[in-house]
């Protein structure tokens, strides 16, 4: 263990540190502007909200996503809201209030100053969505309304029905759009990018794959923005969308980016259960559904009645009991743990992997338009899913990988370990901790791109000497090369086997032994199967077709690949810390099914440096976390 | 989830086509013992596993989230944009609506403006060209006052709210004997013409969006509504409409742009 990480939090007080930060950065000037060169991988909230934001400041912007259009990013799936400390409910909220509930959320695993940064932003990122014509939800006088989230007491959650994620993303979609017309941000769509180009140690650009000639090209420009999301479907079955990866984060890792905290995922707890063998994806039902739905479970062990005949005396409302004040508004991680505990313990919904979310009394309380009006498209696609009506009996939840803390390791100002590689929105590991609070992805994706980034990246610009790079440099070529044969390795093996197979034999493994509960064993055995898994896949697989066009199968084959080395680290992480906290539960350490920190050993970031080959140990570093303001305590929503 | 229906087998007609530049035809293809709780596309990713088992090239179409909200999936099944269901795009379409032994048709969105890239997948960067064109509201990041600093009548927010909710997937645009992209361009320039905020720019923007959708080569709108019943996310023909309306006043009301204000 080394302690080569300098987290260039700054000094003064929390209230302070941003503002006198900000002062202290060099500026660009309006003239100077002009002449830098930008780049933005991803065009999610935290990517386009960069790219606009960058590009009305006057920098040349060159931004890049994986779909046709920016719009398909997939925050434009994001339901239940975004929060903010607007304090408009006159319930007690502040700054400090959602600062002190993320650190608790996170289960005291994320740095102070930065969330404390996230907080203050929140507030400015209302302003913005609004000005922009987010259609948020409003109240009969004209004012915005809020709904309650896991995890807080007050209610700070900004929402456009179940909606939000779409609603905010195209709000930084049209701003980038205007951007491009004012010709200030160039857009480049259904581009991969499969490498990261240093030159004297600085990120000067990329290396990405046209998805539809199937051309490998360069890009270069002053510095790089990653904002390329998370890892969860490193489980195959998640919430995320099927393009969802993490190959621009891995090859950067590789290129000497360390990587944050892998093993903290987040399992969501209402998802639509798995219904069969050949299921693609897992869809999320938003947990702003707690706020008028009730979990339960039957008390008795293998009760196979219909939920409708079971009788309230004889149902175990297990949030609304084992946490009597925040009830069924448990913050995910412990709303899941105990979803599992039922289920293993015997009490799934008709012996099936899943327990109730019950609008029955919500329904008797306020009349099924009120409901309708809330969640209408929420409930639509339950029945559309399901076949099953959820007015009429209660909705089947089980819980399901949806979010990952982990990530890119960055400084406060959001910059990787490769000067000049800046890492965005879920693509960085830095504000949530162990455990993301429900309506916080939105917030710290945009607060990233509207409110950090600008300032940090022109900062970095005014302080860097950047001598010219052309796209046409032998680092560039290099980098080309190898991608080139990387892809010609995958289309010779002409092996037996399909790479949604590798996949999915991935996704059991780590779910398996990597997800919900973790142990010693399991994870030993899950870092050995997964290294044969991956030996099968360079030995084995089976990609049809060629490279140069259109071909699914090798944008699958390169995600894939990356996720197998990832697993394997994920594993490793997880095995080296040795303490549950958050989403990181050990079976090993647990009080009464809690999770049992290790402040005295554990209280710190570890990142992980790539040290050249896939069958190489990786090294640990470590960032030690220091609690200045916020005591550490343990955690407790009872 | 299981439901007690049995599985079914079905026979797909596929439109199957190398690139932009080559002629494309129908293949068939049988989907085998196929779980009526699967999603259609779940159906074709069965389908596409076997292809890849004889060494043959899957059916490339256009997806991601799989929950109806990305807008990337979409194509057309027995003639009707995202097959029979009602207000769902092909993603959340499940096969418990279809029965054993049915045959479908499988083709890609039909419009000049969306030409086809590979068998099911087409182009529709036109759609985003509209939007660049003017669909946004002119602020600079930091530049907003408080956002409660300006009630918006609730039945305002909400109408513009369900105007914002199209996905951009082109179903209206594949549906209509015109190809027109009236809906989509008519759904942005609603949304935001509801809004203080975005009442500003209102006439510019119907103004350039309008040229726009045009320039791209989309059929003018006949108003036969076929856009809005194939609408995944229900879109409103009324939109259209208020399009037209605010097009209208625009070309008759617009100032021309006089020099010296503004960056003065």
């Amino acid at each position: 263990m080394s302690s080569v990480l300098d987290s260039k939090i700054p000094s003064g007080s929390i209230e302070n540190k941003w503002k006198d930060n900000k002062f202290k950065m060099k500026l660009v000037n309006p003239a100077n502007k002009r002449k830098h060169s930008v780049i933005v991988v991803g065009t999610g909230l935290a990517g386009a909200s960069a790219a606009a934001s960058l590009g009305e400041l006057g920098y040349k912007v060159k931004a890049f996503c994986i779909h046709e259009s920016p719009r398909r990013a997939h925050s434009v799936a994001a339901q239940g809201g975004i929060n903010a400390a607007k304090n408009y409910q006159n319930d007690g909220d502040s700054i400090y209030r959602l600062f002190y509930d993320t650190i608790k959320g996170g289960d005291f695993r994320a740095r102070e100053a930065n969330v404390y940064r996230l907080a203050e932003a929140s507030v400015s990122i209302i302003d913005q969505a609004v000005a922009q014509g987010v259609p948020l939800a409003r109240e009969y006088g004209g004012l915005l309304s809020n709904r309650s989230f896991g995890g807080a007491q007050v209610s700070r959650t900004f929402y456009a029905r179940g909606q939000t994620g779409q609603q905010l993303l195209y709000g930084a979609y049209q701003s980038m759009m205007r951007q491009v017309d004012l010709g200030q941000v160039e857009l480049n769509t259904r581009r991969e990018m499969l490498d990261l180009v240093v030159v004297d140690g600085k990120a000067r650009g990329i290396i990405v794959r046209n998805l539809l000639t199937g051309e490998i090209e360069s890009h270069s420009a002053d510095c790089v923005i990653l904002a390329s999301g998370g890892y969860s479907n490193v489980f195959y079955l998640s919430t995320n969308a099927m393009a969802c990866a993490v190959t621009a984060a891995w090859r950067a890792h590789k290129r000497g980016s360390y990587f944050a905290n892998p093993c903290y995922t987040q399992i969501h707890p209402t998802c639509i259960p798995v219904h069969g063998e050949n299921q693609s994806k897992l869809t999320l039902m938003s947990e702003s559904l707690r706020n008028d739905g009730r979990v339960w479970a039957s008390k008795l062990k293998g009760d196979l009645r219909r939920p409708e005949e079971i009788p309230d005396t004889e149902r175990d409302y297990y949030l609304e009991r084992i946490y009597p004040s925040f009830g069924n508004l448990a913050p995910r991680d412990v709303a899941s743990r105990q979803a599992k505990f039922r289920v293993d313990e015997g009490h799934g919904a008709q012996g099936q992997e899943a327990v109730y979310l019950d609008f029955r009394d919500s329904i008797k309380r306020l009349g099924e338009d009120k409901i309708s009006e809330r969640y209408g498209n929420l409930f639509q696609m339950y029945e559309k899913i399901t076949g099953e009506n959820p007015y009429k009996s209660p909705m089947r939840i089980y819980p399901a990988p949806h979010y990952t803390m982990g990530g890119l390791w960055v400084d406060y100002n959001l910059m990787s370990t490769i000067p000049g590689l800046f890492v965005a929105g879920e693509a960085n590991f830095s504000d949530h901790g162990a455990n993301r609070l429900g309506a916080s992805a939105l917030m710290q994706g945009l607060a990233d791109g509207y409110f950090v980034l600008p300032y940090t990246v022109g900062d970095y610009i005014a302080n860097t000497q950047l001598k010219p790079v052309k796209d046409t440099d032998d680092a560039f070529k290099a980098g080309q090369d190898g991608v080139k044969s990387e892809i010609q390795k995958m289309l010779n093996i002409k092996g037996s086997r399909s790479v949604e197979s590798i996949h999915k034999e991935l996704g059991r493994i780590m779910w398996q032994d990597c997800g919900m509960s973790r142990n010693k064993a399991g994870l030993t055995s899950a870092i050995d199967k997964i290294a044969n898994l991956r030996k099968e896949f360079w030995n084995d697989v089976r990609i049809p077709g060629v490279a140069n066009e259109v071909n699914t199968e090798i944008e699958k084959a390169g995600r894939v690949a990356d996720y197998l080395e990832l697993g394997e680290l994920m594993c490793r992480d997880a095995l080296s810390r040795e303490e549950s906290c958050g989403g990181h539960f050990r079976d090993e350490y647990q009080v009464d099914g809690e999770a049992k920190r290790d402040d005295e050993n554990f209280c710190h970031v570890a990142a992980w440096e790539w040290n050249g080959s896939a069958d190489k140990a990786q090294t640990r570093h470590v960032e030690e976390l220091k609690f200045e303001n916020i005591k550490l305590a343990t955690r407790s929503y009872k | 989830m299981s439901s007690d229906k049995k599985n079914i087998n079905l026979r797909l007609k596929v439109w199957r086509q190398k690139n932009s530049q080559t002629e494309g035809s129908f293949e068939i293809l049988d989907a085998k013992n196929v779980s009526p709780d699967a999603s259609f596309l779940e159906m074709l990713d069965a389908v596409n596993e076997e292809l890849i088992q004889k060494s043959k090239e899957p059916i490339v179409f256009d997806h991601d989230c799989r929950e109806g909200i990305c807008g990337s999936c979409g194509f057309m099944i027995n003639g009707e944009a995202h097959g029979p269901q009602k207000g769902t795009t092909v993603c959340q379409l499940h096969m418990r609506n279809f029965s054993d032994g049915e045959e479908l048709v499988l083709e890609p969105w039909r419009a000049t403006a969306f030409p086809v890239i590979k068998d099911l997948m087409c182009d529709r960067s036109a759609l985003d060209r509209i939007i660049r064109a003017g669909g946004y509201i002119s602020v600079n990041t930091g530049n907003a006052q408080d956002a409660n600093n300006l009630p918006i009548p609730k039945p305002d927010a909400d109408e513009a709210f369900m105007s914002a909710t199209c996905i951009g997937c082109g179903a209206c645009v594949a549906s209509c004997k015109n190809a027109s992209a009236a809906l989509f361009t008519s759904a942005k320039i609603t949304h935001l013409a509801l809004l203080p905020q975005g009442r500003v720019e209102a006439d510019q923007r119907a103004l350039d969006m309008v040229e726009q959708m045009d320039a791209e080569g989309f059929g003018a709108c006949t108003t036969t509504g076929a856009c809005s019943a194939a609408c995944p996310k229900e879109i409103s023909l009324i939109n259209i409409a208020k399009m037209n309306r605010e097009y209208l006043r625009a070309s008759v009301t617009k100032k021309e742009e006089l020099s010296g204000g503004g960056d003065g």
